[in-house]
């Protein structure tokens, strides 16, 4: 079946599959939420015992699914990676660096002896969850208004933003509004994540006035998510796009993404399902007293992620647009890998599901019971 | 022409050479050590004994230490290829990207999904569920190593692909035959065995610490006995391994096999050196002794190469500069071919711009005369294809000399411990104690040996490092390095503390 799928078609296929993982990837970030919640939520040691240690048995989730990220645009979209890591360096150094520190921060923070002290380590989770979100989110923004750049004949790139006579490398990407509005929403909509999360996986019989500052927090992290999602969303419907046409010319089209919506409908639809799902999860976590939000948010957020990641690439559009030289710009089938590779890949994404379905039953096997305060106090925690 | 700022270049090359040694000091002992708990593990679960169960939580413990850092060191790795070697990830992500996206969809999720099992099941899955998560921990370790490898097995071999003119870059035509590489499969296999070696070595380090200060002295004994029979057994798939390796380094990089060895006149009947001094004045193509001092065993290194005792095997004035009567072009024939490929498929790309489809096919026709040079045509001098000689060298002979040591150490201390008198050993268990930081200087020195041997290629003939570069200023190259450094180093000196810590506070409940 793969052998008789045709160029295109598997060019879109690995976008989606890309940006599938992506999604995923933003529903996982519950853990770098949770990490900034971390000194907000959880006042005595074993609050932030539990805290850590919940987070901790899925720190590693995120981790692997954003390498992952790197690797599937890596094999199917390799100009894409040259271009955008190579051009924006800053920002993704700076990406990078956040999840260094986070990595050995659960396993270190508690052990004796461990050098920086545990404040340094809880500060390390912080950055992550908040620096990290924040530059991902711009990082991601730049799909819909561009970066600066140009290749050359042999495709490669030159990064050409200066200010006070230093060239940023890709951190200009932070002064755009609607670039930093993206990842102030992705920050605090992984924070209402990280509340549910929380709520869902700890037994928190013997700590009531955790679980009434995660139920608080969960809606005023909403709260403050929702103007910058609002913003993103008019936005992206008034802005011009980097159109492209039949000839391969990118040009500036107005309202392009608008256009992209209501020519592909579906994503309309996965669009306002994901904001009401996610609207949904506040709602029983803050309201309703349940501690299954996190299903309906994190839903919700894979079904909006899928839409931010397709809207700029379907429907002839150039997903990440060069604002120097138009021509420069990248589409999903310029800046793909052969067909021969992308037809291997996909018999080896054959393998995608087995992984998700030992993924989700460990999953539920070790989260079937609830975390308690004897564990933490008893058995292996951080 | 491209613009090359040499800075960058070699900032670049610090820069992954950091990043890789600081993460090698990690990734050998999970690879292992992620094993050894499985036997441990598996040994309790078989006799149900506690005692097994508190040596497998102990190993945990620090195994658990390690793998975080060498997590941490590890993404960066693989972003680096984007970020520093971006014309690298354009002319070659249509290869290599593919084992790489396979180790996440395949190790990285199997690792990451058991490892919360390994350490927070104990009391949540069944017993046996728990050791089959700690299996796949090791199975998700060392599948990891098996794609990485296998990229960097291309690197070294290139194979499967061809270049494309139309997209300026090379594309994949075979997968399997870059899966099945004969470079990748023996570097795979050479590396993740001496990884079980170096875990066993690490074992047996703080095993020995423990029998000298008469702590722990019945976890140390049994630790010592799985630890001994791994290493020995993978001590000597090491030792033949390592000889496959030699000889595919002489086959495929005839150039590294020559500057492993400080071979500059290649002979039939080759001898090996055992131990020498390189001359540090020797230079391609003058006269000098390479050795101040050497010795050698006749027909040894011809034996490897070739596994042929009469066998040619060429140095690198050889290579360099020709020589006739074996049929070896000189690089300075290679240079003139390459540069009249580059020049070729500039022509071609400018026509194809222009819509000149005459002008272009007369270029094609042309470049593809000399396409398998292309490599060569971004080397300005023909000395600049030999690599560094003294390092990997000097590298090479270490790792050698320390890997022949270690199955001698194993056998000594299953010996002992099988006679019941390990303990009282007191001459041996010093030798154990050091014996890991000797395990970590060998690991080191093998990738000196494959990279800096590798020099001055990204791919090997096809795409020199200088040119693999991203156009960037040297000074964001620099900042970065230094960044990694300070932060690698402060986590290098918790984890140490951390794991000394541990190692003196001991396993938590014996009987």
């Amino acid at each position: 079946m793969i052998s008789n799928l045709d160029y295109m078609t598997l060019q879109q296929l690995w976008w989606v599959i890309c940006s599938i993982v992506g999604a995923l990837f933003l529903f996982l970030t519950f853990v770098q939420g949770g990490q900034t919640l971390l000194w907000q939520v959880a006042k005595t040691d074993l609050e932030k015992s539990l805290v850590v240690t919940s987070l901790g048995r899925k720190w590693e989730m995120p981790f692997t699914t954003l390498v992952l990220f790197g690797g599937a645009l890596f094999a199917a979209f390799p100009k894409f990676y040259s271009t955008s890591f190579g051009g924006a360096y800053w920002v993704w150094m700076l990406i990078l660096f956040s999840f260094i520190i986070q990595a050995v921060s659960y396993e270190y923070r508690k052990k004796e002896n461990n050098f920086l002290g545990s404040g340094v380590y809880e500060l390390f989770m912080f950055i992550n969850g908040s620096v990290g979100v924040l530059l991902i989110g711009t990082a991601v923004g730049t799909f819909y208004t561009g970066s600066n750049f140009t290749l050359d004949i042999l495709n490669r790139v030159t990064w050409d933003y200066t200010f006070l006579g230093i060239n940023l490398r890709g951190l200009e990407a932070a002064f755009s509004l609607f670039n930093l509005s993206l990842g102030i929403f992705l920050v605090f909509n992984a924070r209402v994540l990280g509340s549910l999360y929380l709520l869902n996986s700890i037994d928190l019989s013997s700590t009531p006035d955790l679980e009434a500052r995660l139920r608080k927090g969960t809606l005023i992290n909403f709260l403050i998510a929702l103007p910058f999602l609002l913003y993103v969303l008019v936005s992206v419907l008034l802005i011009k796009g980097f159109g492209v046409d039949a000839s391969g010319t990118v040009s500036l089209v107005s309202y392009k993404y608008l256009l992209n919506l209501l020519a592909m409908p579906h994503l309309l639809v996965m669009l306002l399902l994901g904001i009401v799902l996610v609207l949904y999860g506040v709602i029983l976590a803050s309201f309703k007293g349940s501690d299954k939000g996190i299903w309906f948010s994190g839903l919700g957020t894979v079904l909006v992620g899928l839409v931010v990641l397709c809207l700029p690439a379907f429907n002839n559009t150039a997903f990440y647009p060069s604002k120097l030289d138009l021509q420069s710009s990248l589409t999903i089938y310029n800046a793909s890998s052969s067909m021969y590779t992308l037809a291997t890949m996909t018999y080896v994404a054959i393998g995608i599901p087995f992984v998700l379905a030992y993924v989700i039953y460990v999953w539920k096997l070790m989260d079937s019971k609830k975390l308690t305060k004897d564990e933490v106090i008893n058995d292996e925690s951080y | 022409m491209i613009d090359i700022d040499l800075t960058m270049v070699n900032w670049a090359r610090a820069q992954f050479a950091l990043t890789a040694m600081y993460h090698w000091i990690f990734v050998p002992l999970t690879l292992g050590l992620s094993f050894l708990c499985a036997f441990f593990e598996s040994i309790y679960v078989k006799t149900g004994n506690k005692a097994w169960r508190s040596i497998t939580k102990f190993w945990m413990t620090l195994f658990g230490i390690n793998f975080a850092i060498g997590v941490a060191t590890g993404i960066i790795l693989e972003f680096q290829f984007g970020t520093n070697w971006s014309n690298y990830s354009w002319m070659v992500g249509d290869i290599f990207g593919a084992p790489l996206a396979i180790e996440g969809i395949f190790a990285f999720f199997l690792e990451a999904t058991f490892f919360a099992v390994m350490f927070f099941g104990w009391n949540r899955v069944s017993k046996k569920f728990h050791l089959f998560s700690t299996w796949m921990v090791a199975v998700g370790s060392n599948l990891s190593a098996v794609w990485i490898l296998v990229a960097n097995g291309w690197m070294q071999n290139p194979v499967g692909m061809f270049f494309n003119p139309e997209t300026a870059r090379f594309e994949m035509e075979n997968f399997a035959a870059v899966v099945f590489n004969p470079v990748a499969v023996s570097k795979f296999v050479h590396t993740s065995s001496s990884g079980f070696l170096l875990a066993s070595l690490f074992v047996l380090t703080i095993s020995c610490w423990y029998l000298i200060k008469g702590r722990h002295i019945e976890m140390a004994k049994k630790s010592i006995v799985v630890a001994s029979v791994f290493g020995i057994l993978s001590s000597s798939y090491v030792a033949f391994t390592g000889d496959e390796s030699a000889y595919q380094v002489a086959q495929k990089q005839p150039m590294k096999l020559a500057a492993i060895e400080g071979l500059y006149k290649g002979e039939s009947r080759a001898p090996i050196v055992a131990a020498g001094i390189i001359n540090p004045k020797k230079q391609p193509g003058d006269n000098l002794n390479p050795f101040l001092v050497k010795v050698e065993i006749p027909w040894l290194l011809s034996i490897m190469a070739n596994r042929s005792l009469d066998s040619f095997v060429p140095g690198i004035d050889d290579l360099v500069y020709g020589n006739k009567e074996q049929g070896i072009e000189s690089v300075e024939s290679k240079i003139v071919r390459g540069k009249t490929a580059i020049n070729n498929l500039a022509l071609f790309k400018q026509a194809r711009k222009e819509n000149n489809d005459q002008k272009a096919d007369m270029a094609l026709a042309e470049f593809n005369m000399t396409k398998q040079y292309i490599g060569y045509g971004y080397l300005d001098t023909p000395e600049e294809a030999v690599p560094p000689v003294a390092l990997p060298y000097y590298a090479f002979h270490v790792m050698v000399a320390l890997g022949s040591l270690f199955p001698i150490l194993f056998a000594l201390f299953l010996f002992y411990a099988y006679r019941g008198t390990l303990a009282e050993k007191k001459w041996l268990l010093p030798f154990g104690l050091i014996s890991g930081l000797l395990g970590l200087i060998a690991q080191q020195a093998g990738w000196i040996v494959a990279e800096v041997g590798r020099q001055p290629w990204a791919i090997y003939k096809l795409l020199p490092v200088k040119v693999a570069t991203t156009n960037l200023a040297a000074s964001n190259v620099q900042i970065t390095f230094f960044m990694f450094l300070i932060i690698f180093t402060l986590l290098l000196i918790a984890e140490i503390k951390i794991m000394l810590k541990q190692i003196s506070i001991g396993p938590e409940e014996e009987n």
